[in-house]
């Protein structure tokens, strides 16, 4: 199911190109706002929370799966040579998984690990908070994955929808109307960092919900992009 | 022995007709797509590499349906026309990586050998972002011969190579012809195809204008009537000793100057023609011909 030689190329493509940069920016900022807080406020559990929730999981954590995903289907796609992986004898849900494989390593890298190491500077006494936030940053990654990687097969904008889609729903609707958590993977993660960490990030919302929109958004993202990808055209300038 | 066949397909983007009703049959041998820009030859080899669905008919390879078959690229080597490719790897470490994406056993060997096919051993292990157009081509040749495949499809292969790497391309693939592949490239460059290819297949419009021996085909295209606008310092005198001859079908003198001539044997014209003006002692201007774009060429092709 997954192709090293396309997990390869993915991986030098993704560092190929300026956007590998601002991933290394993203992590650094969170890490180093982190120090700052910590150094300024101490062990203050409200400023860790609002630290790791509205930077972590809001903000840096859906923009490293943007950055990511979109950088390894996107760019391919749009200049046609996305067909030197097409034209070979391989399940194009293959392909898929394997670019996805590259991305999730990012999010782990960029954002997990980052998270991990921001949890446990803001709060070194409480392990169960980082290990919540990098949990959480993980799951909630992997689906932003699947979501970014879907738009990027379905339209040549999908750098500008998925920023959209972020500020709008996950970033303004999901902070002004409650009902928005059923459909958020932002709150989602927030749940899974709830049980792990013992926090209460976003109310009344089941974790089998969480786990199953997790496990729906993930597949259904990932094999609907592979679907797509099996009927690519593509034409010259005619 | 593989042949692609293309059975009544046509091809539509919203109301505007790609390729409209064309049937043919790709055999082994080298068969050249001929026609001019906008004609439809891309998509034509996007449908024939799985890469566009039909609107309508179907597109097989060996009885198989080549859209939204993954298989097919086990006996399909395809060479597209776009020239974006993995810029960040070296042209070697390009047409490994494709060997490894067939599954090929020895995919460093395999890739090796097809580099040095297209000749490009020396250059291999340089970034792909710093090859002329040339380069990409034959690099491009290299990762879709890779898997020794009895199908080639080759969109304007010939673009931006210099001359001997022109030639050279054009031996390997009468070659690959003559080792029983099928091999069809696209040209709107008449001299191209026919210099490689014994079968030919125009098309216009979207349209199938033609189709069999590149020597049929030509004598169709150099036969039509040629247009031709002539200055002369005696255009009268001119127009009545060319109308003597029986290469010209009509000579007209234009109220602003000069005269149109038709003419319906172009090799004999452009013999006769300087002779004439010897003979007569009329200076030539200026001998323009008015319908020479390729399309003209064409057009006369799916009117005749």
């Amino acid at each position: 199911m997954i192709s090293p030689t396309i997990v390869r190329l993915g991986a030098r493509s993704i560092f190929g190109r300026w956007r590998g940069v601002l991933l290394f920016v993203l992590p650094v900022i969170l890490v180093g706002l982190s120090v700052l807080i910590r150094a300024l406020v101490g062990e203050d559990t409200d400023a860790a929370e609002g630290t790791l929730y509205g930077l972590g999981l809001v903000v840096i954590l859906p923009l490293v799966a943007l950055l990511a995903t979109s950088g390894l289907l996107a760019p391919e796609i749009d200049d046609g040579s996305i067909s030197y992986l097409l034209a070979k004898p391989i399940s194009r849900h293959t392909i898929v998984i394997s670019k996805l494989v590259v991305a999730l390593a990012c999010v782990v890298v960029f954002g997990t690990i980052p998270m991990l190491l921001a949890g446990l500077v803001l709060l070194p006494g409480s392990p169960s908070f980082a290990v919540g936030f990098a949990v959480g940053s993980l799951v909630g990654g992997a689906a932003y994955c699947a979501i970014f990687a879907l738009l990027s097969v379905m339209t040549k904008h999908a750098v500008v929808i998925g920023l959209i889609y972020l500020l709008i729903w996950e970033g303004l609707l999901g902070g002004l109307l409650d009902g928005v958590r059923w459909l958020s993977i932002t709150r989602w993660s927030a749940e899974l960092v709830d049980q792990i960490a013992s926090l209460d990030l976003v109310d009344d919302l089941p974790l089998a919900y969480a786990v199953i929109a997790f496990a729906v958004v993930i597949g259904a993202g990932t094999w609907r992009t592979g679907w797509r990808l099996r009927a690519f055209n593509l034409t010259g300038d005619e | 022995m593989s042949s692609i066949v293309i059975d009544h397909v046509s091809r539509w983007y919203r109301n505007v007709v790609a390729v409209n009703d064309v049937s043919m049959t790709i055999g082994p041998g080298v068969t050249g797509l001929l026609g001019p820009n906008g004609a439809g030859k891309t998509t034509l080899i996007a449908l024939m590499s799985g890469f566009l669905a039909p609107s309508t008919g179907t597109v097989t390879l060996d009885g198989e349906p080549l859209w939204r078959n993954e298989e097919v690229y086990r006996k399909l080597g395809l060479v597209p026309e776009r020239e974006a490719m993995f810029d960040y790897l070296t042209g070697r470490q390009f047409v490994v990586a494709c060997a490894e994406l067939h599954g090929l056993a020895d995919a460093g060997a395999a890739a090796q050998r097809s580099i040095a096919l297209i000749e490009m051993t020396e250059a291999q292990d340089r970034s792909i972002s710093t090859y002329s157009k040339g380069m990409r081509q034959r690099i491009k040749m290299a990762s879709a011969l890779v898997h020794d495949p009895a199908v080639l499809l080759l969109d304007e292969p010939f673009n931006g190579m210099d001359p001997r790497q022109r030639i050279h391309l054009m031996e390997l693939l009468r070659t690959m012809g003559a080792e029983g592949r099928t091999v069809l490239f696209s040209s709107h460059i008449l001299e191209e195809v026919e210099q490689v290819a014994r079968q030919i297949e125009v098309v216009v419009s979207g349209r199938h204008a033609a189709s069999g021996d590149f020597g049929a085909i030509r004598r169709l295209m150099t036969d039509r009537p040629n247009r031709f606008v002539l200055r002369t310092a005696d255009d009268r005198l001119m127009a009545s000793a060319l109308l003597a001859d029986p290469s010209v079908r009509g000579a007209r003198l234009r109220s602003e100057g000069g005269i149109e001539v038709e003419a319906s044997d172009f090799g004999r014209f452009s013999e006769v023609l300087p002779r004439l003006a010897r003979e007569h002692g009329v200076r030539l201007h200026e001998v323009t011909p008015t319908d020479e774009s390729l399309e003209s060429v064409f057009s006369y092709l799916v009117s005749s």
